[in-house]
């Protein structure tokens, strides 16, 4: 579907879609996606289940990679670069572009680990420094207060929020660019997902984030800009307070109200 | 349990549209005052001013009124809060209104001018009447700045007075027209005026009840006041 993905030219664009077809086999699971992500701001993609939110999400960091059967063609550019058809090292890229998964996946090990295992596959830091790195880290996630001192402990000795919180302080602790959340707050309860929320908004002061969310009044509440999908189609993208105010297609505006099935 | 949000942006955006109420408020309570004044002193050069600032006044109902919706469309709010932004919503209609009163005082008072009016006429009770109106929306706006429903219910209490000065401003301009009938075209005028200042009281009665609303959940619009009284305790 051809849309128009002009940004205000107020925005920098981070990364630039064009023409992303991807197939799961010879299922075509993403249809001709042509989209601008912002910089510095959030991005939230909603949509029923199957709209291939998620797989658009995992091509951004090339994650498809991991599987065979699933290939994706198209551009998608970062700063310029397009990073289907780079040479560079995929871990790298990945080191640019984290990602939070929707269940917390803290590795078997301590916190203090668990922020310095990622940092040291990318950087050969003295222990203190490295002690400045996990503290910056957990601060940014807003998870320091609550483990500073117990930094030895197991981090799946931690609630589910403050796992949640410990992941995103392990994506940020490498210092990328861009925040993937893959329906970060779903596996979380109201007052965990209020503090990621709020977490996200003081985030994207210095990361791009784009976030899958199920829950379109998550979307509501914490993006800067919405994406609605359906089918493997971008059906509409916009700030997020036009989108859920006047969208522009019937359509977006059935699945917000509530009027589908 | 706290009072703020765990969305330090949710809690900006609600005291961000509170305060622009009160800076609309502000606003129409100047207008007023300027228009009493320029009437009081026959000048139409600050009944021109008057005029000129009421496209502010109309622009300001309209930003806050979208605002208030993308608040609503965003945040999905509950309970207290969405009270709070439904009685926004109304309390910058009546302000609105009280804006479009003052404006009618200064346009009346351009006409009252170029007809060449005497000053015999009761100028200066009209001016008491207006002061009445005029604390009746400053003490609403100050209850609405601090939800606070004891002075909200004064306000109510307080409306007979302004609807009995009406009255008596009425018998005294009929009195004036049949003793002058040359003054009819003039006393009309402000007649109209001072219904004008008694729909300030009736629009400063209304935040009032919105402000009751807002705190204690109830809408007592239509209420006697016993059940007001009963509402607020």
């Amino acid at each position: 579907m051809d849309i128009r993905v002009d940004l205000p030219t107020s925005e920098r664009v981070k990364i630039s879609v064009r023409g992303l077809n991807f197939y799961y086999g010879s299922f075509l699971a993403l249809k001709n996606i042509n989209l601008d992500i912002p910089e510095r701001k959030v991005t939230a993609f909603i949509g029923p289940s199957g709209c291939g939110k998620s797989t658009l999400l995992r091509v951004f960091n090339r994650m498809f990679e991991l599987y065979p059967e699933q290939r994706a063609e198209g551009s998608i550019s970062v700063d310029g670069e397009d990073i289907l058809k780079s040479k560079r090292d995929v871990t790298l890229i990945r080191a640019k572009i984290g990602m939070v998964f929707q269940k917390p996946t803290p590795f078997p090990m301590s916190i203090y680990d668990n922020i310095a295992f990622g940092v040291r596959l990318f950087e050969t830091l003295p222990r203190v420094e490295m002690d400045e790195r996990v503290e910056w880290a957990l601060k940014k996630a807003a998870l320091w207060g609550e483990v500073k001192d117990k930094l030895n402990q197991n981090g799946a000795s931690l609630s589910g929020g403050q796992q949640q919180r410990l992941c995103i302080a392990r994506g940020i602790a490498i210092k990328p660019e861009v925040l993937l959340l893959d329906e970060p707050c779903s596996a979380l309860d109201p007052i965990s997902t209020g503090k990621i929320e709020e977490l996200i908004h003081e985030l994207k002061a210095d990361y791009t984030v784009m976030i899958v969310t199920h829950n379109m009044q998550q979307a509501a509440r914490c993006s800067d800009y919405t994406a609605y999908m359906y089918l493997g189609d971008l059906v509409e993208f916009g700030p997020t307070s036009e989108l859920f105010m006047k969208p522009k297609k019937k359509d977006t505006e059935d699945y917000i109200t509530g009027r589908f099935g | 349990m706290s009072d703020k949000h765990l969305s330090t942006q949710f809690d900006a955006d609600l005291s961000g549209i509170s305060a622009r109420v009160l800076e609309m408020g502000g606003l129409v309570e100047a207008q007023l005052v300027q228009a009493m004044h320029a009437l009081s002193t026959f000048n139409s050069d600050i009944a021109a001013e008057v005029l000129q600032k009421e496209e502010l006044v109309n622009q300001m109902e309209m930003v806050i009124d979208r605002d208030l919706s993308a608040i609503i469309a965003r945040r999905q709010p509950t309970a207290r809060d969405l009270r709070l932004l439904i009685a926004v919503s109304k309390a910058i209609a009546n302000l609105e209104r009280v804006g479009d009163e003052a404006a009618r005082i200064a346009r009346t008072t351009q006409r009252l001018i170029s007809a060449g009016v005497s000053t015999r006429l009761p100028v200066g009770d009209l001016a008491f009447g207006a002061n009445l109106a005029i604390a009746q929306l400053r003490k609403a706006l100050d209850a609405f700045a601090r939800l606070d429903t004891a002075h909200a219910l004064e306000v109510l209490k307080q409306d007979d007075q302004i609807d009995q000065e009406f009255d008596g401003l009425l018998r005294k301009l009929i009195t004036y027209m049949m003793e002058d009938p040359r003054t009819i075209s003039s006393s009309i005028d402000l007649v109209f005026v001072a219904k004008a200042i008694e729909r300030v009281g009736d629009h400063a009665k209304n935040l009032a009840e919105v402000i009751i609303y807002v705190v204690k959940g109830t809408d007592v619009r239509h209420s006697s006041m016993a059940d007001v009284e009963n509402a607020v305790r």
